[in-house]
């Protein structure tokens, strides 16, 4: 059996520690003891794979779900799914969910006092193109309050969740928008150390994708893990 | 040209908004081969206390130890209509459960099979990045020569091994346990 080709390393602080006291929740349900580095095996590098055939079209436009148009600033939000080594990665999918605009989540757990929308169920899935490509028309979420210290507010964010190619590619993270007051002070933006890494989670203004006189336009492209290459046979 | 893997971020306390569409407790149905084995446990945090805000992702191979998936090239048979993947979230009480068949033995970085497991990944409020952990079986004599289980002290083995339950047939019990003496053992595959 040939040795298996691996997943390229993250470069140091580009990636979020398990614990990170400022972000309360992680204190009580970050690992206390060394993870166990394992080598790479066929189980790591396949995952589950998904067609086209189980996403509906109308999954991407959140604005289309319900009779009526939800509350709010209509935005686009488009980008590209590529790994390390700029490939494009087709065929992906890529699952969102946010606030609406009010900053609250039609969800039985938030009890934040803002109004929920009937119009507007904040979900949507949609599966990457040929060149990776991945497009939803959403409203903008709001901000919203949370316990986690006094005043703490999170910025407007949409969460993003990908598999990519293998177990090792999952991901998910959060989407903000640019020129959010709220950024600089939000300990789960904040919890990776790397400033450059962590502003790669703003999406960037995008003309190219705004529809004049119907939406604004953000991108957000997301890379995954990169395959190492293979390994030397003896 | 190069790039850098986009940081990762809480799933956060409303995951089951944007990820409840593709759960399921079942990743075998009807007609698929195999040993059938329902597993169920709890995932508890660093105080003890069920969280009532997880969920796992389930990955496997089919009964034949192979996976659904292009880089798997053995010459086995595929199971048709077995993905072999399964999302499960926790119950309000930090209770999960489902239902799969038992993989059979895959390559191993040594030459070897693998004994047969389940790779599993934990996300919740509160982790930035998701948990690796492997399912084992109790009574799988290829445990002991597991290239990934022999990685692992011994001491702390039995937290990926689920145990049959005595009082329900077919059912196996595992848990998450985040912190402490018994803490399960958590992989590193450099993210």
């Amino acid at each position: 059996m040939k040795p298996v080709a691996g997943y390229r390393e993250p470069y140091p602080g580009t990636q979020p520690n398990h614990l990170h006291p400022a972000y309360a929740s992680s204190i009580k349900r970050a690992p206390t003891k060394p993870q166990v580095r394992i080598p790479y095996t066929l189980s790591e590098v396949t995952g589950p794979t998904f067609g086209p055939e189980i996403v509906q079209p109308k999954a991407s436009d959140l604005t289309r779900q319900h009779h009526g148009e939800p509350l709010g600033e209509r935005i686009i939000v488009s980008g590209r799914v590529l790994d390390e080594n700029s490939r494009p990665l087709a065929n992906m999918l890529v699952e969102i969910w946010q606030a609406n605009a009010a900053g609250r989540y039609c969800h039985e757990v938030d009890q934040h006092d803002a109004p929920l929308d009937p119009n507007f169920s904040g979900f949507g899935h949609a599966i990457t193109d040929a060149e990776g490509r991945y497009r939803f028309v959403t409203i903008r979420p709001g901000e919203y309050p949370w316990r986690n210290h006094y005043n703490a507010w999170r910025p407007a964010h949409i969460h993003f969740s990908l598999f990519g190619p293998a177990f090792a590619t999952r991901l998910v993270t959060q989407m903000y928008f640019p020129g959010d007051p709220l950024i600089p002070f939000d300990p789960i933006f904040n919890c990776t150390a790397d400033e450059k890494a962590r502003n790669r989670l703003i999406s960037v203004f995008d003309w190219e994708t705004t529809m004049p006189m119907h939406a604004l336009g953000y991108r957000f492209d997301i890379i995954l893990r990169g395959r190492e290459a293979t390994p030397m046979e003896d | 040209m190069s790039l850098q893997a986009t940081t990762s971020q809480t799933v956060g306390p409303f995951f089951k908004l944007g990820l409840h569409w593709l759960n399921q407790e079942n990743l075998a149905g009807e007609g698929v081969a195999g040993e059938r084995v329902t597993i169920q446990g709890r995932v508890l945090d660093g105080d003890g206390v069920p969280v009532p805000d997880a969920i796992l992702e389930i990955w496997q191979a089919n009964a034949q130890g192979k996976y659904a998936h292009p880089a798997d090239t053995q010459n086995k048979p595929l199971a048709p209509s077995f993905l072999g993947y399964g999302r499960v979230p926790v119950t309000p009480h930090g209770v999960f459960r489902f239902t799969t068949i038992k993989p059979g033995p895959v390559p191993g970085p040594d030459g070897t099979n693998q004994a047969p497991h389940l790779l599993v990944s934990v996300f919740m409020r509160g982790l930035l990045r998701r948990l690796i952990t492997r399912i084992y079986f109790s009574d799988e004599p290829a445990n002991a020569s597991d290239y990934v289980l022999n990685l692992v002290e011994a001491a702390r083995r039995p937290t990926l091994i689920a145990r049959w339950r005595g009082d329900q047939p077919g059912v196996l019990e595992w848990n998450v346990v985040l912190q402490g003496p018994d803490e399960t053992v958590f992989f590193d595959l450099g993210l």
